[in-house]
């Protein structure tokens, strides 16, 4: 029943398609994502009261709504208030929204570990404070907020797979629906399985190989 | 107006969600304990081999999207060996066996901090390697990881959504459900958002107050 | 395996090490160390770092296995047993870690007393009133509720030679007990052990307190690259030692700890 035709003739075309729609998927929302995460980090530790309790707001609904209600809300919920989005754009501005507030948390926390000496340091010298946040402070934090950042971005990669869920057809539907037609969910899906874990795999040792080119001596020693 | 008669209709439909939401995370993070420490243990003390092979095990958790994960088991893999699972069992499994990868490494992390000097010592006094895991490394690296454990519970509170995609009856799918009879999608998505973001607020409340419970007097991180 | 008898009828035999050799990585650290410790003597072990000292400390009480060699307790054969016996043996040997390993979950009293519950399987309270005799032999009594992270250097340094003296030990064994401590706490670690000298334990210690070693050892040892290069009592071998390099390292200690009455 299931030969090598069925992979070479079905399958591996339908996922290579899927495949080629998660790449698109992943590859708009990773910058955006981060983009999103410093602005919105940064807004929470040097914003006026307004901006710091709205990027706090954003932070604390986004990370702790589960990204498929978002999905749902973004596909399902914004037609009835007038706002039509393709599958894809809905897709990518829900994993916009979850992975930015996960990056903007741990880039504050990143900000806020940078020692204060550092600012009154740069201001000594008589840079403003907006300079010194941008030229001493953030590249210090961003260097700090990798790790997690890297860990977001491989959370991201594997979300993206919900996008099936608002009939974005990426990798797992794709997938799914040769499944179910031919009812062989475990080798698809062993398949699938595969993919992802390259993928990840591929991803986190670039993520590793960026950390490491971040780092500066004595970087580890530091609290 | 409308909105909110909707929301009251559908509110008892709902938070029936919540006790499988709960009973679904609440089970998986137990069984994601169960196995977790064993395979932290194997990894710090036990033999390359064994190492080896629960390094692949969380390599292939860690490295599958949860849906991946759920249509590979419920719809494949159980079906394939015989078993005839409910999606809320099957969904526990799952997520369970996901999360114990997760915290394998979470308490791996503890153990590693904790150094050679604390196992010496132990075995100084006379203490089997298994007895001074059980007393006095277990003890501590449990208590180092309560931080990096707390997380798993919002983590997991927030993945239990997808178990929808299986049926199984949480939060979600109960709105899912309400949304597409009564065509009123955004108060119903919102007001399911706001359980989960109340659930997650006040479980770390809770385990903020446990983590307050056991610290060590005098012991910062 | 019956031991060596001591030759001298007086002495009773408590260690016998007898050529030890150990190697990490290819790198031979000992090279064949080879003394013995008599019941009530305070062996001293002086010697450049990273010259084996620790090794062969561990290798006593078996927490590292030596690749060659023998070590008897009395007239038993410590090495070549399996993990069983070998726990018997460390209830036997105390050891006395340069940073403290007390474990940090327990307070000072439990800390005490965990070895004697779950390895000596001795009830609870006789546990306890075991500890805290032990806690108040080192001057600790009052501290026996206190955690490691509420301790000073020095009180934990005490409270983990409680922690082996309630094993009741034959032999005590200390790496360095005070050179991890500030040093107007290391004066309260001596003190203690000091005191267990005179009541007569058995100890071997790695120590450059020279004030220390000139006042309780009965013997020096000089370990250099592996080997047993000279050892003797105190007065020979501070004063007229018979190796150059033995001379060059204690007036390098002398200059780094004070002179050899412990004075700087
Ligand atoms: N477990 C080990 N693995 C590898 N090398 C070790 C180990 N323990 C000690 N060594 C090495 O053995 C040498 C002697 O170490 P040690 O006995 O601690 O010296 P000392 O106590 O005299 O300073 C050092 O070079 C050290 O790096
Ligand atoms: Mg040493």
């Amino acid at each position: 029943m299931i030969n090598l035709d069925f992979f070479l003739e079905i399958l591996f075309p339908s996922l290579l398609e899927g495949l080629i729609m998660t790449m698109q998927l992943i590859c708009w929302s990773i910058p955006i994502g981060l983009v999103m995460g410093v602005i919105i980090a940064i807004g929470r530790v040097y914003g006026n009261v307004l901006v710091s309790f709205f990027s706090k707001a954003y932070i604390i609904f986004f990370r702790g709504t589960p990204l498929l209600i978002l999905l749902f809300i973004l596909y399902y919920g914004f037609p009835s208030i007038g706002i039509y989005l393709s599958p894809f754009v809905a897709a990518v501005i829900g994993f916009v929204l979850c992975s930015s507030s996960y990056h903007a948390e741990y880039i504050r926390g990143a900000i806020q570990s940078v020692r204060s000496g550092q600012v009154l340091a740069a201001q000594a010298l008589g840079m403003s404070k907006l300079s010194a946040v941008f030229n001493i402070v953030l590249p210090q934090a961003l260097r700090r907020a990798i790790p997690g950042c890297s860990n977001e971005i491989i959370y991201l990669i594997k979300y993206s797979s919900l996008a099936f869920m608002v009939t974005c057809i990426e990798l797992t539907g794709a997938g799914k629906i040769v499944a179910s037609r031919y009812f062989t969910y475990t080798e698809v899906f062993l398949v699938i399985g595969a993919i992802y874990l390259i993928i990840v795999s591929l991803a986190t040792k670039l993520l590793n190989i960026l950390e490491e080119r971040a780092s500066f001596p004595g970087w580890e020693n530091r609290k | 107006m409308e909105n909110f008669i909707v929301i009251y209709q559908a509110l008892p439909f709902l938070l029936q969600g919540i006790i499988t939401t709960l009973g679904l995370v609440l089970s998986a993070l137990f069984l994601g304990f169960i196995i977790g420490v064993p395979l932290s243990v194997g990894q710090v003390f036990g033999s390359s081999w064994t190492k080896k092979f629960i390094g692949i095990y969380i390599w292939f958790f860690r490295g599958l999207p949860i849906l991946v994960l759920l249509f590979l088991f419920y719809y494949g893999l159980f079906n394939m060996i015989g078993l005839n699972l409910s999606a809320f069992v099957a969904a526990v499994l799952v997520l369970g066996l996901r999360s114990s990868a997760y915290q394998a490494q979470i308490f791996r992390g503890s153990i590693q901090s904790l150094g050679q000097g604390q196992l010496l010592a132990a075995q100084s006094l006379g203490m089997s390697t298994g007895k001074a895991i059980w007393n006095i490394i277990l003890p501590q690296a449990l208590r180092l990881s309560i931080p990096g454990w707390s997380n798993e519970y919002p983590a997991m509170l927030t993945e239990s959504a997808v178990t929808y995609a299986i049926g199984v009856m949480e939060v979600l799918t109960r709105g899912n459900f309400i949304a597409s009879r009564t065509y009123k999608p955004m108060p119903i998505y919102l007001t399911c958002a706001i359980i989960f973001l109340i659930l997650s607020y006040s479980g770390m409340k809770i385990l903020h107050i446990l983590e307050e419970k056991v610290r060590i007097p005098g012991f910062e991180e | 395996m019956k031991g060596p008898e001591g030759m001298n009828q007086k002495k009773e035999l408590i260690l016998r090490i007898k050529d030890i050799h150990k190697s990490f990585g290819g790198k031979e650290v000992l090279k064949g160390i080879s003394f013995d410790v008599y019941k009530g003597e305070t062996k001293v072990i002086i010697g450049p770092s990273g010259m084996g000292k620790s090794t062969l400390l561990r290798c006593i009480n078996q927490l590292t296995f030596p690749d060659q060699g023998t070590i008897w307790l009395r007239d038993q054969e410590v090495t070549h047993h399996n993990l069983r016996e070998i726990n018997l043996f460390r209830q036997k040997i105390g050891m006395v870690f340069q940073d403290f390993n007390l474990f940090d979950h327990l307070d000072a009293v439990r800390n005490v007393e965990i070895a004697l519950i779950k390895v000596k399987g001795m009830k609870k309270e006789e546990a306890r009133e075991k500890a805290m005799h032990e806690l108040k032999k080192v001057g600790l009594g009052k501290q026996a509720s206190l955690y490691p992270a509420q301790l000073s250097g020095g009180q934990k340094q005490r409270v983990s030679i409680a922690r082996a003296l309630a094993m009741d030990p034959e032999v005590m064994l200390f790496d360095e007990p005070t050179s991890a401590l500030d040093p107007e706490l290391i004066g309260e670690v001596l003190g203690v052990m000091q005191k267990l000298a005179r009541e007569g334990m058995t100890m071997v210690v790695i120590t450059h307190e020279m004030g220390f070693a000139r006042s309780v050892a009965d013997e020096i040892i000089f370990l250099e690259k592996g080997k047993l290069l000279e050892s003797g009592p105190p007065e020979i071998l501070f004063y007229q030692p018979k190796y150059e390099r033995t001379r060059r390292f204690l007036f390098k200690l002398t200059e780094l700890y004070g002179d050899l009455n412990g004075k700087k």
